[in-house]
């Protein structure tokens, strides 16, 4: 659907240059809600605009569907940039016009006749919520209502595919919710494209199929969200996923592990989903002649389904240990902790 | 010295019928060429819609000129192109060409930055739509900077209100004109009074309408 082939943006400013995007190469799937993640001046921004064109490629090429938008004519570009709805951190709203006529603004740039306007306009207001404000202006709405107004703008010419560039950063974090659970139902009813820039991994937990993770204009990281949520490789990905799941090993913990009396087995547990920890380490406690002592963690939910990351301890003698450790192995991912664990 | 105020006030009449058919006339044509100046400076500037450097700074290089010769001596210097328009060189006509050359390019700043003011995220989001420039300009930029627009020509009136005011020079007459001939020349202190004072009222109805109109549109 979307692909960035090779793609570095470099921004020429008063005999200096600067690379903002650097050779990112990235393919989002039809239907998928792609996430990326980076710091404030990584390049987000950018990337996303190059998807609309907003930002020309200095090198390399941005395909949909195969087709490389900057070979498009100045017409062609108009018509491609209607299937691609883009809403904004403070979402750029018409101020002198009331929510049905920034709705309809899109579809009213492209001559389409006004009662066709009219039951598309109601449509989606419908959709988003927003039916009972059509006559308000922007500046009588909340943040969250002014956001609703941008996904039904973005959505009024039935684009194929949706850009948020940091389309929550400026709600607190209920609206947040709210927009992204509207966002769902974008990708489900409209079954349309979704490419999101943040800095917020919550916002990339809650909604996102695939996520890449952006640093100084390269993408450093790139899987689903099990993949890199549950084994992030980088040390950038470690800090965003460490900013919404424990997962960092306590220093009472590592005090445990210097002791030098004893050896002790410490493990890091993560899964997922239907190998819900408890009845597992129960069944491993039931089965072995070992104690199981949970020291730390936690359960989240990524996308719906719990997804846990336990630290436990296995005490009991070295054999049947090994196999506690080779029957856990066999349903979750298990990895031992040493005092130099990171 | 009394002076018999029975005989001056058709005069005082005709001079504000002067002031304001000149200010009205030259309004109407320094927004004909302030307006689409204005939108030109916004859409050649660098990174504008139309961006053209060259274009650009011929422009802005003769707003610039107009903009800083002293109206009093425009006034003077351009009488053989004040001919060679109205086909004369005197009289209220003659006053409106060098106030519309004078206000044209005043209005053609405040114009400029009344569009500027118009968040580049809105024209983005516009341009992300697939708009065409002129749309952008005509549906974007005028409509979301109206009221700040409506607000600058009241600035650009009351300029020219003043700059009225010099134009006995030419003989154009007008209020600014009578004081200057009788309260000024001729010692005539209440002619002078009573004429100051006509063109606070006037500045104040314009400001008062302006103010009004501009808030009207804000408010929707
Ligand atoms: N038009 C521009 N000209 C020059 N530099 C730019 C321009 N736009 C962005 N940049 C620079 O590119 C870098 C990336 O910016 P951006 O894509 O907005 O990052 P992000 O959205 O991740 O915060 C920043 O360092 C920024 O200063
Ligand atoms: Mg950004």
């Amino acid at each position: 659907m979307i692909h960035f082939d090779h793609v570095t943006k470099v921004y020429e400013s008063n005999g200096t240059s600067f690379k903002a995007v650097n050779d990112v190469e990235l393919k989002v799937e039809k239907g998928e809600i792609f996430g990326v993640i980076g710091f404030s001046g990584a390049g987000k921004s950018t990337l996303i605009r190059l998807v609309n064109l907003l930002e020309r490629p200095t090198s390399g090429s941005v395909l949909l569907n195969d087709r490389d938008m900057a070979s498009l004519k100045k017409s062609e570009l108009r018509e491609q940039r209607r299937k691609i709805g883009m809403i904004f951190q403070h979402f750029n709203l018409l101020e002198s016009k009331n929510v049905y006529h920034n709705v309809a603004f899109p579809l009213s740039l492209a001559g389409v006749p006004k009662k066709e306007i009219d039951s598309r306009v109601t449509e989606i207001l419908e959709f988003v919520g927003l039916s009972d404000k059509s006559t308000q202006y922007p500046d009588q709405l909340s943040g969250g209502q002014k956001q609703r107004v941008g996904i039904a703008r973005a959505l009024a010419t039935s684009p194929e595919i949706l850009l948020c560039d940091e389309a929550t950063s400026a709600l607190d974090p209920e609206t947040t919710k709210s927009i992204l659970d509207l966002l769902k139902r974008v990708r489900d009813e409209y079954n349309i494209t979704i490419l999101m820039i943040t800095h917020e991994m919550n916002v990339i937990r809650e909604v996102c199929d695939q996520v890449a993770v952006m640093e100084q204009g390269q993408l450093i990281e790139q899987g689903t969200i099990f993949d890199v949520f549950s084994n992030p490789k980088h040390q950038t990905t470690k800090n965003f996923v460490r900013t919404v799941m424990q997962d960092e090993i306590p220093e009472s913990i590592l005090r445990l592990l210097s002791d030098q009396e004893r050896s002790r087995h410490i493990y890091r547990i993560t899964f997922v989903n239907e190998t819900t920890g408890e009845p597992i380490l129960s069944r491993v406690s039931k089965g072995f002649d070992v104690e199981v002592n949970v020291l730390h963690g936690q359960i989240t939910e990524l996308q719906g389904v719990p997804f846990g990351n336990l630290i436990v301890e296995l005490q009991g003698e070295q054999s049947e240990i090994l196999k506690a450790i080779h029957y856990l192995q066999t349903s979750v991912q298990l990895k031992e902790v040493t005092a130099h664990a990171g | 010295m009394q002076v018999d105020l029975h005989t001056f006030w058709p005069k005082i009449l005709e001079a504000t019928n002067e002031t304001l058919l000149m200010v009205g006339i030259a309004l109407v044509f320094a927004s004909l060429i302030g307006l689409p100046l204005g939108v030109a400076l916004v859409v050649t500037r660098p990174n504008g819609l139309l961006q053209n450097g060259p274009l650009f700074k011929v422009l802005n290089a003769i707003v610039n000129f107009f903009r800083s010769i002293p109206f009093i001596i425009l006034l003077v210097a351009i009488l053989p192109i004040t001919r060679l328009i109205v086909g004369t060189s005197i009289g209220t006509a003659a006053a409106v060409v060098p106030l519309v050359l004078f206000s044209g390019p005043f209005i053609a700043r405040l114009v400029e930055s009344s569009l500027l003011e118009v968040e580049p995220g809105v024209v983005e989001a516009t341009e992300a739509m697939g708009a065409t420039s002129w749309q952008i300009v005509f549906r974007v930029l005028i409509p979301e900077a109206l009221s700040s627009l409506v607000l600058n020509i009241t600035i650009a009136a009351i300029g020219l209100v003043g700059a009225s005011a010099m134009a006995g020079f030419v003989g154009g007459g007008g209020l600014g004109d009578l004081a200057i001939a009788y309260g000024y020349q001729r010692f005539e202190t209440e002619v002078m009074i009573i004429t100051v004072l006509l063109l606070v009222v006037i500045v104040q109805v314009i400001q008062t309408v302006g103010n009004q109109l501009s808030r009207k549109i804000r408010r929707h």
